[in-house]
């Protein structure tokens, strides 16, 4: 079960800079940790964290086994239109989450 | 051998300043905790505890068990009805005549009103129910209800607080009553008042309950942790809540 | 005879506890480390032939921390952040944990601000830089320094 946490503002002025936080449960397993018995545990992390808005890239994050669990990336963006901001995560194993964030711009 | 008169050292600290920790001198671990980490906790977009609020908040309202019921079914807005519930847990139960934890109580929902198997301790299912049951407390007072019935599993607690245990002959006070405020190696030792819990712990990445720490600590005097659920581990989890009465509720919180 | 003990006995019996405690845990943890050569090695393929200059950019970390596995940390870059002047990427690497590279953001004048925030692993104390690469195809950099205290209690392995 995957959960995300976004703070987006509902509401934002035109050309206003708006700070976007995420945080997304995920165990960011290293690859280089070993149970007590020795074994590796393999490796289990999101690689990239993308941010669109109304369709358009506006940042975009690779990330390393060295990013804590439960990854929070905090960035900004111009608020330029009303729409939609869609967050996605994707990594290891197949690891796929999308959430998304209205914003209305006056 | 200097180990063992190091260890001495302490005892004889503990000895000299032996007592409960007076009402004004009370500290939550959040006070030792350094700037980033209190800042962490304070932000619920930063505070990833808060996901596993989030999550629970999806089972209260997923039916669930042969009766095909839901949290919310029987107990409706939580915001309400969970509301101080956690700051009373530990709780007497009269149906086995002893207090309970609050995820012992989620489980016995579970089996007799959504008649659905208990949940395993430290599931990612029964923290995330917990710390969202637990969130609708934060910031009301502990309240523990210590009457007749609970006395005696009080004085119970309180005396596991106080035996000296494991391979490093420790007790629990000799540390977070004797010793608050110094240093253990890198660390602050707090007062070990459980105020935040279900809470994300930084070394363990993940949330964890009370139990959980109270097993690492006993880990930590080389001794042989109680089982979870463990009536032992119930009784000092209602000692500690007693002893941490009137404080000020913040799970989930976050600790180092 | 009662004495109340002394700090330096007390910090003794700490240390003293403390390897009794840690040592599970640090038999448990022993992978391979980058080293500082690696790191260099990791950011000469980011930045290819390109001179790094210090400054521009400023890397926020705090001086100590309680515990490596979460350490908050604010990259912030002086820019107008406009289509003809803007930051293009922001790179983060260390020198001390099992393998050098931390993170790569990639932003554009659509940021509007140049500031971005994350919380990384840090195996040791350390040195930790971030490099950002400009629109003109220039290159800056900033290093910070770490502790990362020894904790005293903790869980058993895996």
């Amino acid at each position: 079960m995957a959960s995300a946490l976004i703070n987006v503002p509902a509401r934002a002025k035109r050309g206003e800079i708006i700070e976007i936080k995420t945080l997304i449960s995920h165990v960011m397993e290293t690859g280089f940790r070993r149970t007590q018995l020795g074994a590796v545990i393999p490796r289990d992390i999101i690689r990239r964290f993308v941010c669109t808005y109304n369709g358009t890239e506006v940042f975009r994050a690779e990330l390393h086994p060295a990013i804590a669990a439960n990854p929070f990336i905090v960035f900004s963006t111009v608020a330029v239109e009303s729409g939609t901001l869609v967050f996605s995560w994707t990594g290891d194993h197949g690891f796929s989450a999308t959430e998304t964030a209205a914003i209305s711009v006056d | 051998m200097r180990f063992v008169g190091a260890v001495a050292a302490l005892a004889i600290a503990a000895s000299a300043v032996a007592g409960e920790i007076p009402r004004a001198d009370r500290r939550s671990g959040y006070e030792f905790m350094s700037r980033e980490t209190r800042a962490m906790q304070d932000d619920d977009t930063a505070n990833p505890g808060m996901l596993w609020v989030l999550e629970g908040g999806t089972l209260w309202e997923k039916k669930t068990g042969a009766a095909g019921r839901a949290c919310a079914d029987c107990h409706g807005d939580p915001r309400a009805s969970m509301k101080g519930v956690a700051a009373r847990y530990p709780a007497f139960d009269a149906a086995i005549g002893r207090p309970i934890s609050l995820e012992q109580r989620i489980n016995r929902c579970r089996i007799d009103r959504q008649q659905a198997p208990a949940l395993a301790y430290e599931s990612r299912e029964l923290l995330a129910l917990t710390a969202f049951v637990a969130r609708q407390s934060r910031g009301l007072p502990i309240d523990v209800t210590i009457d007749a019935r609970t006395h005696p599993f009080l004085d119970a607690g309180r005396a596991t607080f106080h035996r000296r245990q494991g391979q490093l002959n420790l007790a629990c006070a000799q540390c977070h009553d004797d010793n608050w405020g110094r240093q253990l190696a890198g660390n602050v030792i707090p007062q070990a008042h459980p105020t935040g819990y279900p809470l994300y712990r930084l070394e363990w990445q993940s949330l964890g309950s009370l139990q959980r720490r109270l097993r690492n600590c006993l880990v930590g005097i080389r001794a042989e942790p109680y089982d979870y659920g463990a009536n032992e581990l119930v009784d000092l989890e209602l000692y500690l809540l007693w002893r941490a009465r009137g404080m000020t509720m913040d799970a989930p919180a976050v600790r180092p | 005879m009662e004495r109340p003990t002394s700090r330096r006995d007390f910090l003794k019996t700490a240390g003293g506890v403390a390897a009794g405690l840690g040592l599970g845990s640090v038999i448990a943890v022993a992978p391979a480390r980058a080293t500082p050569a690696e790191m260099q090695e990791a950011i000469r393929k980011v930045v290819g032939s390109a001179r790094v200059t210090p400054g521009r950019v400023k890397l926020d970390l705090p001086p100590l921390i309680e515990n490596g596995n979460a350490v908050p940390l604010t990259v912030t870059v002086e820019s107008p952040m406009t289509e003809a002047q803007h930051v293009r990427a922001v790179h983060v690497f260390t020198e001390k944990n099992p393998q050098p590279n931390v993170v790569s953001f990639h932003l554009g004048p659509r940021a509007g601000r140049a500031r971005v925030a994350t919380r990384m692993r840090l195996a040791d104390s350390q040195n930790v830089t971030a490099i950002c690469e400009l629109s003109d195809g220039s290159f800056w950099s900033d290093s910070a320094g770490i502790v990362v205290t020894l904790a005293a209690c903790l869980e058993d392995g895996i």
